[in-house]
């Protein structure tokens, strides 16, 4: 596995990419307007939104990474999924409905709504591509990763061709391809993955606690119980709950999806059919982990290479053949597509929407320009997507994923809560708050163990190594931990969104108290009607 | 027009309020499990029958539980809250 070339998952692929090529062609020859470029021409129904969302949100990061976790670790992937899942009733809850009856193509629309467009969509613009950049480089470094390990193709080569691919997508296609790539997408992963389930299920009397009964007999009871892989300390497991919970609710490629429906409540079923999707697909990975873990068993998943990474796909070699194996290997490889396409083009809305067109051109650009400098954001947002993962090869990026969840729920989070509820919200605490957001987290994750322990720091002997040398890179590690731990500048958690997330709503509160703006004040009437009842029907006031 | 701005505010209000409150639950269903998982390893150890252990049930509960706020809010707001807004467009 992992040697040469996969030549059905190299078909399954290319065929997947034909059609969705055929896809962008038919979407091309519809976007005509940067309202069919950004938002779909309001023309996606909720249950299609909500299978999109789901695109875009189930990354190859949680199918083949949670997968191999639970493969490896047992009942701690469970932590990460439950996690990752409950941050959508809280989008549904709070985000949803006002953003899209309030917006028009970037959540940033909403902040800056009664505030001052020019600083508001400036500071917004940096916090939406601090999040969007992160992300992408954690999923093209994970990509190429993959695709050199599921395809046999070389690292640059593989990077490169989703590059391509994506951007084919987005340039052409905007958001009309981009949803139905997503779509195409959830419904392969969600289809392939439930058909594995049932498969592994049927060797079990469809009883997933036989299963779970086979894998502790075969490993340990321990794997059916809390270990420490996940959560270590308890304030780190309140920081890291923090950040997937509230990240979700500001990560701008999710929130971009709401105003490619045509009103506040297709928004609202979109987001409940996500959550049943996306709820389920955990689930049903959490019985794919264990069966890859009982039927492949754990030291061939680990011989695999890629981390536990390989778990999914080489259970579906196992229980289903060469061909199953590579359709699931090439729906990953969509997956990772998909998932990029969507990042590139919220950075593309950032970038053009909220940059050039609101704080360039004063808010009047004309319809073709608007599109030009879409499709101009894309190809820079495409390009800088593969220099960085070309870049990034071969660094553990790991932490970059709770590094944008951490962003997301301290920059955007706090200012898109605050400009919907709160009347003395002011243009400055805003800006104080994403800016705060966005760079403190940056920094403290840079003062924290992940970058100043575990990336800086000595590294472990190479397995193989002699006793001796093994034992001296232990004391290296172990002396520079302490060294760091007691400087005054190092900061102790791994995920610092317990501190950035709530300072940045201080900062925006305290900020807002002491210098009230009252033209804020006065358009909150205004923001309370239109969230509730959407576009006025006679006259907008803009 | 006074009148159909005082009914908003109730409705915008009583929106606020339903929000507030389901996220609060489903921030003490996530935490109760997290916090568990943090504090009280072996309690989410203790197995229920054969294969299954406390842990593994609440994971999958606090998953059910999601969906479970996700459908009241929206039966509550396809149903009340949606007729109420048709009613102040009028």
């Amino acid at each position: 596995m992992g040697q040469g070339t996969n030549i059905e998952a190299i078909i399954f692929f290319f065929l997947f990419v034909s059609f969705t090529m055929g896809v962008t062609y038919w979407a091309a020859r519809r976007t005509k307007t940067a309202e069919h470029f950004y938002a779909a021409g309001r023309s996606i129904t909720g249950f299609q939104n909500g299978l999109a969302l789901a695109g875009d949100y189930m990354s190859a990061a949680s199918f083949l990474g949670i997968a191999g976790l639970v493969a490896l670790n047992g009942f701690d992937g469970l932590i990460y999924s439950t996690g990752w899942l409950v941050g959508w009733p809280i989008i549904l809850f709070l985000i949803a409905e006002p953003l899209r009856n309030l917006g028009k193509y970037t959540f940033t629309d909403v902040v800056a709504y009664r505030l001052q467009q020019k600083p508001v969509r400036l500071a917004s613009a940096i916090g939406t591509m601090a999040v969007v950049l992160t992300y992408l480089i954690a999923q093209m470094v994970g990509s190429g990763t993959l695709i050199q390990l599921l395809f046999g193709l070389d690292y640059t080569l593989a990077v490169i061709i989703v590059g391509l691919v994506m951007m084919t997508y987005v340039l052409f296609g905007g958001m009309i391809a981009t949803t139905w790539v997503q779509v195409i997408k959830a419904c392969l992963l969600l289809g392939g993955a439930t058909v594995m389930a049932i498969i592994v299920l049927s060797k079990f009397g469809f009883n997933p606690m036989n299963l779970f009964a086979r894998a502790a007999e075969l490993n340990g009871q321990r794997v059916l119980e809390p270990g420490t892989k996940v959560v270590t300390g308890a304030w780190d497991a309140i920081s890291l709950g923090l950040a997937l919970m509230f990240g979700t609710a500001g990560l701008p490629h999710i929130l971009m999806r709401f105003y490619t429906v045509p009103d506040a409540k297709a928004a609202r079923v979109s987001v409940m059919w996500a959550t049943i999707w996306i709820g389920g697909f955990y689930l049903i990975t959490f019985i794919l982990g264990f069966g890859a873990m009982v039927l492949v068993g754990q030291q061939q998943i680990l011989a695999a290479g890629g981390g536990g990474n390989m778990a999914a796909p080489i259970l579906a070699q196992v229980i289903a053949g060469n061909i199953f194996f590579g359709f699931i290997c090439a729906v990953a490889f969509a997956t990772i597509l998909a998932v990029v396409a969507g990042l590139t083009l919220a950075g593309a809305g950032a970038l053009s929407h909220d940059l050039w067109v609101n704080v360039i051109r004063g808010g009047h650009a004309p319809e073709r320009e608007q599109l030009v400098v879409a499709r101009l954001s894309s190809v820079i947002l495409g390009v800088s997507a593969v220099i960085l993962g070309i870049v990034f090869q071969g660094q553990n990026v790991a932490y970059m994923v709770g590094l944008t969840f951490s962003i997301a729920a301290s920059a955007n989070f706090p200012a898109l809560v605050m400009s919907v509820f709160w009347r003395r919200f002011t243009t400055w605490g805003a800006v104080c708050s994403i800016m705060f957001g966005t760079f403190a987290t940056l920094l403290l994750i840079y003062l924290g163990p992940t970058i100043q322990i575990d990336l800086l720091g000595p590294k472990a002997a190479p397995a193989g190594s002699a006793p001796e040398v093994v034992e001296a890179a232990k004391a290296a590690m172990a002396a520079h931990a302490a060294d760091i731990t007691s400087q005054w500048w190092f900061f102790p958690l791994k995920n610092p969104c317990l501190f950035t997330m709530t300072g940045s709503f201080l900062i925006g509160i305290i900020v807002s108290l002491v210098a009230p703006e009252r033209s804020a004040e006065e358009g909150f009437a205004e923001v309370e009607r239109r969230a509730l009842l959407g576009e006025p029907t006679v006259t907008a006031a803009e | 027009m006074a009148h159909s701005d005082a009914r908003l505010h109730a409705l915008a209000a009583k929106r606020w309020r339903i929000a507030i409150w389901l996220s609060v639950l489903m921030l003490i269903a996530y935490y109760g499990f997290i916090l568990l998982v943090a504090f009280n390893k072996p309690l989410l150890g203790t197995v229920l029958t054969t294969g299954l252990t406390l842990g593994i049930l609440l994971g999958a509960l606090v998953i059910v539980f999601a969906w479970v706020l996700t459908l009241v809010y929206v039966g509550w707001a396809n149903n009340k809250y949606d007729h109420e807004l048709a009613e102040l467009r009028g």
